[in-house]
């Protein structure tokens, strides 16, 4: 049976499943809720400096796109960081660790970017004894507009600052979460290494407007027919992510620093991702808030059955695994070379392959052989793109089957090279040839 | 009415069973029904669905505007292949045409649910009144089309469509042909088939006449003396005969009239049924009829078939569907003679049958079925009369590919020509493109050749 048991940055669950900061960890109640159905930990939800508390709009916060059945694909949302007392949060706060010491609980802190707004609020998120703090950089909606939230995490020297001012003041391990909303994630990044941060999470929320309503125009969620763009989650963000932690993970500068992952986690698989991509950990939200807080018995068995059937003891053993595969385009190998092949048994006929590949690609699939409907792959035109497999309805029914190398590549007519070779020494690069020469 | 009361008697049931009975056998899918069902479409790419149509709908576009939210957008793909297309969405055996080549089934055993997708999208826009087509300006040319069913209004909408006019011969009381007198009542119900004709003849430049027989009113030749082109859309009249003993016996009926008569009747229980009923047939006709025999209360309701599961007329998913409403269907049985008492059915004698050497023949053993109520579903026949010297072939008339008979300006579909497949859709599709044929030759303002020789 494999130990799911996560350490973190010094900070101990049972499981590496956390629940961002976000609405389901607002109060006890749902952080209650959340570890007795067995979530690792949580992110609180982002308290802000003492004084009145936050104040959200009174009408819809949230929006989404959907995929067939109505499948929630992404949500975006208006809300912004708890609008309860600061205190009535650090008291059950307190009082939830003490109950669940096993659990870990992180503080999530937004206030503004003034050194003794921080200085003071520390020593009162450090007297509650919950695990560390997670700094948050990266709400795109609201709170940035105040010069918090994104706007700090959009400046990397502003990150810098912060993160110091909190190794300073607090013996609480530091996580800087970041936004997304940004050119390269690798900069923030490096800013809240030189800080002192022990780790980063990411990614915040995407700047995003899901829809508009097309009878009044305007943008969803709509108050009162007005919008503001939200922040974006949910599955159709993984992809982003995903690439995300890679970056900061095979970054020289960042190499090493522990990650939690975020975004658009909802299954265990996507969690294996992450994990492999450099994450120590991952938190989820927007798949609790769309299925409940039990989605976590299927990451935990989920996860768990897979490391027992691939022989992988512990998540160290998984972590960062897939990092030194990804590499930049230009180390690519030009030499491997893949065919689309179609299970004529899987096959349904559909003629989705052959449609995509003849109007928007390279007209590698028939449709018809000999008079009968019929789908196969034309070697002698098929560049291997991996579009029919993407586009097809049926898993495993297409496939890209390699090349042996020596063997004849239809298309170019030449066999396929053993070596690997790569765009840097490419005949047809200017540069290399420029630096050669 | 006793539920069990012997003889042939109306009023078995108790009103909340009639009703039951005879409401809507697939009521319409919902808004979220629609759109689960229509995200299953994949949008083949030369879709063995729209090949399988009679009519050439383009299905996966159809489907994906229900799936879009364009239900308007969507009825005007079918209607544009098929203006009947509220009427084939209920009654065409969609298990043997479009869903039964849907990939689907190829996937998971499960096609995509294209007939009730396509009555989603045909009902919105029928009680929208909602009309896609306009008329050509008037072509000032005449037509007369014979028969109000499937073929001779979807004939005449294309001619309408193309600005001409058109004058219906109808020979019943309705317009609608079997739609409105041969389809189970549970199949169209809240008289569709009258709200279809009115939908159809909305277009404009389309009269209907009603109680005009052809062969007694009038002749074909009245008919291409007056008109530009004539098309010919009538159905089949005549009952094929058991041939055995017995059949005058009262108490032996035609499943057609039987059908009709339900249909027409508001009040289904004044409709008498049997207690114990045999419907002599396998097609569709054999299974509406037992269906709704037991559905009026029957006890016991029989289908004799000649041959072999396999051999039926009726569709496996028809013949499923009287099974679940306690018909049974028996095999391999051929009507002997039917036995009398007192005037009235008693019951019948059935020879077994078997193939031998290829052929059909009878095993010599015999039985007995108690029944004091008998269909008669064993073909209908088209009866020529007022068509001169039209040619026919093994009783139908003769058409070309596009439709044209022997006779100058004279084109023809439906059930009464050799290729009629005794499907509404396929009638649809032949009165359409005889249209689009008789169009093409006004147009062009030429006196083609007759076609058939």
């Amino acid at each position: 049976m494999a130990d799911i048991r996560n350490n973190f940055i010094g900070i101990k669950s049972p499981n590496p499943f956390w629940l961002a900061s976000a609405p389901p960890t607002d109060k006890a109640y749902n952080v209650e809720r959340a570890f007795k159905a067995g979530w690792g930990g949580v992110v609180w939800k982002t308290l802000g400096e003492q004084g009145p508390p936050v104040v959200n709009v009174n009408g819809p916060r949230y929006g989404a796109i959907w995929g067939a059945d109505r499948r929630l694909l992404g949500l975006n949302n208006i809300e912004l960081i708890t609008d309860r007392d600061l205190y009535t949060n650090l008291i059950e706060m307190k009082q939830v660790k003490k109950n669940w010491p096993d659990r870990a609980i992180v503080a999530s802190i937004m206030v503004p970017c003034e050194e003794n707004a921080w200085k003071a609020i520390l020593p009162l998120v450090e007297e509650t004894e919950v695990d560390g703090i997670e700094l948050n950089f990266g709400c795109p909606h609201g709170m940035s507009e105040r010069g918090m939230g994104s706007a700090v995490g959009q400046v990397p020297e502003y990150i810098e600052m912060v993160v110091r001012w909190c190794k300073q003041y607090t013996r609480m391990p530091v996580i800087t979460k970041l936004t997304p909303n940004i050119t390269d994630i690798r900069h923030p990044a490096r800013a809240a290494k030189r800080g002192g941060t022990d780790a980063v999470s990411l990614i915040n929320t995407i700047s995003s407007i899901v829809s508009v309503d097309l009878d009044s125009f305007s943008p969803n969620p709509s108050i009162n027919g007005k919008g503001s763009h939200g922040g974006y989650c949910g599955p159709a963000v993984k992809p982003i992510a995903l690439n995300m932690v890679a970056e900061i993970a095979r970054d020289p500068e960042t190499y090493g620093l522990p990650i939690s992952g975020i975004g658009g986690v909802t299954t265990w698989r996507d969690a294996a991702e992450f994990l492999a991509l450099g994450a120590g950990n991952v938190q989820v939200c927007t798949a609790a808030m769309t299925y409940g807080f039990k989605i976590v018995e299927e990451m935990i068995t989920g996860l768990s059955n897979w490391m027992d059937t691939k022989g992988h003891q512990t998540l160290d053993e998984i972590t960062g695994r897939a990092v030194q595969n990804v590499t930049d385009w230009q180390y690519l190998n030009l030499n491997y070379i893949a065919k689309a092949h179609i299970d004529q048994d899987a096959c349904i006929k559909c003629g989705r392959c052959h449609i995509a590949c003849e109007d928007t690609s390279h007209q590698a699939i028939t449709a018809m052989v000999d008079g009968v409907r019929h789908f196969e792959v034309k070697e002698e035109d098929c560049v291997g793109c991996n579009l029919c497999v993407n586009v097809c309805p049926v898993e495993n029914c297409i496939t890209m089957e390699a090349l042996p190398a020596g063997s004849l590549d239809q298309r170019t007519g030449r066999p396929v090279d053993p070596n690997y070779a790569n765009w840097t020494s490419h005949p047809n690069n200017q540069m290399a040839r420029q630096a050669a020469e | 009415m006793e539920r069990l009361g012997s003889g042939i008697e109306a009023g078995r049931l108790s009103t909340n069973e009639y009703a039951s009975n005879f409401s809507d056998l697939h009521p319409r899918l919902d808004k979220h029904e629609a759109l689960v069902a229509s995200d299953r479409c994949y949008f083949c790419y030369d879709a063995p669905c729209m090949t399988a149509c009679p009519t050439a709908i383009d299905i996966p576009l159809f489907i994906r505007q229900i799936s879009t939210g364009n239900p308007l957008g969507s009825a005007k793909t079918i209607f544009a292949q098929n203006i009947l297309g509220g009427m084939c969405a209920r009654v065409c055996p969609t298990e043997t045409l479009c869903e039964d080549v849907c990939v689907r089934n190829t996937a998971e055993d499960r096609p995509v649910e294209i007939g009730r997708l396509q009555r989603y999208a045909t009902d919105i826009a029928m009680e929208a009144g909602r009309q896609f087509f306009e008329r050509k300006a008037s072509s000032g040319k005449r037509i007369a089309v014979v028969g109000a069913g499937p073929a001779g209004l979807a004939a005449a909408h294309r001619l309408a469509v193309n600005g001409h006019d058109v004058t219906i011969l109808e020979a019943r009381e309705k317009s609608g042909g079997l739609n409105e007198y041969g389809i189970a009542t549970y199949k169209a119900v809240d008289d569709f088939a009258q709200r279809e004709v009115d939908y159809v003849t909305a277009i404009g430049g389309i009269a209907i006449e009603h109680g005009k027989v052809l062969g007694r009113d009038y002749s074909l030749s009245d008919l291409t003396a007056e008109y530009d082109a004539v098309f010919l859309g009538m159905g089949l009249s005549g009952v094929n005969g058991l041939g055995v003993e017995g059949e005058n016996l009262f108490g032996v009926d035609d499943a057609v009239d039987f059908i009709a008569a339900l249909r027409q009747t508001e009040d289904k229980a004044t409709v008498p049924i049997g207690r114990r009923v045999v419907v002599i047939g396998g097609g569709m006709t054999a299974i509406d009829a037992a269906i709704q025999a037991k559905l009026l209360g029957a006890e016991e309701v029989t289908i004799c078939y000649r041959r072999g599961k396999e051999n039926m007329n009726a569709s496996t998913w028809e013949q499923d569907l009287a099974a679940s409403k306690g018909v049974i269907i028996r095999h391999w049985l051929a009507p002997k003679s039917i036995i009398g008492k007192d005037g009235k059915v008693a019951g019948i004698e059935v020879d077994y049958t078997a193939m031998t050497d290829g052929k059909l023949a009878t095993t010599g053993e015999t039985g007995i079925i108690a029944a004091d109520q008998i269909f008669k579903a064993i073909g209908q026949s088209f009866v020529a009369t007022g068509l001169g010297a039209l040619q026919f072939d093994k009783g139908k008339i003769v058409v070309d590919s596009q439709g044209r008979t022997s006779i100058e300006n004279v084109w023809a579909g439906g059930d009464c020509i050799g290729t009629g497949e005794d499907l509404t859709v396929s009638a649809v599709a032949q009165g359409r493109d005889a249209a689009e044929s008789i169009n093409s030759m006004l147009a062009a303002g030429a006196q083609p050749a007759s076609a058939v020789a």
